[in-house]
Order: C-alpha cells, then sequence, then structure tokens
C-alpha cells in the first residue's frame, strides 16, 4: 500500500508538471502559473514518509526542469528542503485538519519558489525577476494553498478506492459470550 | 530523533544534486532532453485531445458555409497572387540595382512552420517549446517569428522538439532599430515579469529621437535576426543614469501569450 501510495504521487506530480507546461490559463489570467509540487510534496511528506519525500524531490525536480528553462537539477534541492521537515516532525502536526494542510501548503508553495530563484541567482543565471515577481508569488502561495487541501482530498479518495478498507469491528465480543446449560 | 532513514533521504538528495551539477554542460542537456522526453506520449495525447473538438466542428459545418469561406479565400489568393508578382518585380529591379553597385547579393528567407506544444512552467522564464527538432534542420539560435513579427531564438535542441526562448527573456536580447529620422539603435531586454507584451528597448544615445507609435524593427546586427523583422511600437521614454543614455517601452507586435504556431528562419 505504501509502494502504490508513492507510486500515486510520482504519476501526479508527472501529470501536475505536465499540466503546468500545457495549460497556461493561469498564467495567462493572473500572470503567474501555479507549482503544484510543493503542495505535492507536504501530503508525501505527512502521509507516505521519507522515500516517497526524497524520490518526489528528485524526479518532481527533474520532469519539472527538463520542461523548463532552468539548469537541470535546480529544483530538487528546494523541494527536499520543503518536504524533508515536515516529514520529519510530522507526528507534530495536525496532518487531518484542512486549515493545517492549507497553511502548510501555504508555506511550502512561499519558499520553494524563493529557494529556486536563489539557486538560479547563486549559479550566475538572470532570471526574469521584478516588482511583478511578488504578485507571481503569491499567486504561487495563495494556489498552492488552495490546492493542498484538495489534494489531501483526492488522495483520500484515491486511497479509499484502491486500499484494503479495515475490517468493521462488531460490538458482540466472542469472550463474553454467555454459555446456557450444563458444560 | 534523526532516524537513520532520514540520513539515507539526506544523503540520497545531497548525491543526486552533486551528480547532475557535476556533469558537463552537453551531457546535462542530453540529460534534461531525455527526461523531457518522457512526456512525448503525453503530448501527442494532448494534441489529439486539441484537435478532436477541431474534427467535430469540420464534420457539422454546413457546405453553404464552406462554398462562402472558398469563395472567400480564393479571392484572397488573386489578391496576394498580384502582389507576389509585384514583390517578384520588385525582388528583380532591386537584385539588378545591388548588382550594378557590387553589393552582396540578398538570400531569401527559407521558413518552415511549427506548432507550440508547451510554455515554461517556470514564472522566472519566458521560453515555449516547438513541434521542429535537429531532425528538421533546426539548430540553436534561429530565429523565431509570426506574420506580425519577432518572437524569439531557438536555444536548445532536441531531435523531435526545440526550446525558443522569447522576445523579454533575460536569454534573448536582440539589436534593435527605431524607424525615424535619426535611425536610434538599442538593446531589447526584458521589461517585467507579468506584462509579457512590453519590452524594454535600452542603451539608445541620450539624444535619441524618440516618439510614441515609431516601430522598431530588428538592425541586423547581433548575427543572429536578419534586418528589417518588425518587433514593436514605441510606447515612451525616458532618460536613464543622469542622461547618459535613453531607455524605452516597446509594445510588442506578437501577443507571446496566445502563441499557436511560429516560422523558424533558416538563413
Amino acid at each position: 500500500m505504501k509502494a502504490l501510495n508513492t507510486i500515486l504521487i510520482l504519476t501526479a506530480a508527472f501529470l501536475a508538471v505536465f499540466g503546468e507546461a500545457v495549460l497556461p490559463g493561469f498564467h495567462n489570467w493572473l500572470g503567474a502559473q501555479i507549482d503544484l509540487l510543493p503542495a505535492l510534496m507536504v501530503y508525501a511528506a505527512l502521509n507516505a514518509g521519507t522515500t516517497a519525500v526524497t524520490l518526489l524531490a528528485i524526479f518532481g525536480g527533474l520532469w519539472f526542469d527538463a520542461l523548463s528553462a532552468n539548469p537541470l537539477g535546480v529544483s530538487i534541492l528546494p523541494l527536499f528542503t520543503v518536504g524533508f521537515p515536515i516529514c520529519w516532525q510530522r507526528e507534530l502536526i495536525l496532518r487531518d485538519l484542512p486549515f493545517a494542510q492549507f497553511i502548510l501548503g501555504a508555506a511550502a508553495c512561499a519558499v520553494a519558489p524563493v529557494l529556486s530563484v536563489l539557486l538560479l541567482l547563486t549559479g550566475g543565471q538572470q532570471p526574469l525577476l521584478g516588482w511583478g515577481s511578488l504578485w507571481q508569488w503569491l499567486v504561487m502561495t495563495a494556489g498552492g494553498a488552495a490546492a493542498t487541501p484538495i489534494l489531501f482530498a483526492l488522495f483520500g479518495w484515491c486511497d479509499r478506492a484502491l486500499g484494503y478498507q479495515p475490517r468493521t469491528e462488531t460490538s458482540f465480543r466472542s469472550d463474553r459470550e454467555i454459555h446456557r446449560g450444563r458444560k | 530523533m534523526f532516524k537513520q532513514k532520514n540520513y539515507i533521504a539526506l544523503g540520497a538528495v545531497a548525491l543526486a544534486a552533486l551528480l547532475i551539477f557535476s556533469l558537463p554542460s552537453s551531457a546535462t542537456i542530453r540529460l534534461k532532453l531525455a527526461i523531457g522526453s518522457l512526456f512525448l506520449p503525453l503530448f501527442g495525447l494532448a494534441n489529439a485531445a486539441q484537435q478532436l473538438p477541431v474534427a467535430a466542428a469540420d464534420s457539422i459545418l454546413p457546405r453553404r458555409e464552406l462554398l462562402k469561406k472558398i469563395s472567400a479565400l480564393e479571392n484572397e489568393n488573386q489578391q496576394l497572387r498580384f502582389e507576389a508578382m509585384q514583390a517578384n518585380a520588385t525582388e528583380r529591379e532591386n537584385e539588378q540595382l545591388r548588382a550594378q553597385l557590387g553589393w552582396q547579393k540578398q538570400t531569401a528567407w527559407r521558413m518552415k512552420l511549427a506548432n507550440v506544444v508547451m510554455r515554461d512552467p517556470a514564472n522566472w522564464w519566458r521560453t515555449v517549446q516547438i513541434d521542429l527538432g535537429s531532425r528538421d534542420g533546426v539548430r540553436e539560435n534561429l530565429p523565431v517569428l509570426t506574420t506580425d513579427g519577432l518572437v524569439g531564438r531557438v536555444f536548445s535542441v532536441n531531435f523531435a522538439r526545440s526550446q525558443v526562448v522569447l522576445v523579454g527573456d533575460p536569454n534573448c536580447k536582440v539589436s534593435a532599430l527605431v524607424e525615424n529620422s535619426t535611425h536610434d539603435m538599442g538593446i531589447l531586454t526584458a521589461s517585467g515579469p507579468l506584462d509579457n507584451s512590453l519590452v524594454e528597448l535600452s542603451y539608445l544615445s541620450g539624444s535619441a529621437n524618440l516618439k510614441p507609435g515609431q516601430n522598431v524593427i530588428s538592425s541586423g546586427l547581433g548575427g543572429i535576426f536578419p534586418k528589417g523583422i518588425p518587433i514593436g511600437q514605441i510606447v515612451d521614454a525616458s532618460p536613464v543614469e543622469f542622461g547618459l543614455y535613453t531607455a524605452a517601452r516597446v509594445k510588442l507586435n506578437v501577443n507571446l501569450g496566445s502563441l499557436e504556431q511560429v516560422w523558424v528562419l533558416f538563413p
């Protein structure tokens, strides 16, 4: 089940990157494309574990960079930096609350692009930056934050549809059975 | 508590990043193209899905409408033929005059039509990918345009696809010429990440005679873009660095947000 969950997360990341590249609706409408990878990373960190976080950071980052003008590998570290602390401290996070998911999604979607741009600048690249980038950052943060609880709901539905359901317990306990008659 | 699994995860990510960053640039480009080609089946599916409504609309279009369109196209075709005849005559005359003056012969533009298949998912780059690659003879730095004007240049080439960096991206600097009495020249650079219809024309001389609405074309300097490709119109201009030079905002002729088909220009 854990492997299936990881595969589902990676498939979602692959489709998310493809969707971001092919559907420019958000970019044309709001001036910024919403990145779903940090939101997926939050889900993977809270519900799937370290292996999924590592695989998502490596493969998600590579897929994203392959379709963009980013140097290959630049997106790996920001994604992992976002996912790893959440995964490490996930026992302390109320992961089932949509509000917590929203806040974590907002934080992840705010931090990941900033780290990517910092890495690009450190590597001597000249990304397109200006005052408008602030608006783009806000759109990415808000969009990613809104998408995180939706992703949790979608994965929850997939989990229920594809996974084994726990057997329902009956109130009858066999050890408390009253035997009538002689032994 | 920091578990052993966490150490392994940290190590794996650090190793992957180090390996990729230490690769030579040629290997990185090849790896990038190989990873990008994983998306090819999805691109095929998306293309087929886009064609479906078009095919459905074609099948229900009434015959009368089609005949009307054919008639309009025939008229346009005749008009264009006359214009082509005139252009041919002008071209012959131009060639004769060039020969008389001993000027170098101008070569005609060879172009190939390409479909835009995707846009850059990152907000800090302005690139698109087209469905022409090295198998079609595309190579780096070829100019890309539409009938409205300049779009950009080919940045990297795959077997079946190429990445085009658009005008306004920091990686696409164009030497441009203002069509005014003083023929002021400058460099087109990015103006901002939000509005992709405006770019900045920098390094114009401090005494540049700029007025809104003046046409901007490629100057032919720089070796990538031939002279005379329309780029846009001047919106406004202002002195920069205490009047050392002038910078102007240029409204692009091409709507970069809705690119569907572009022409790759072969020298």
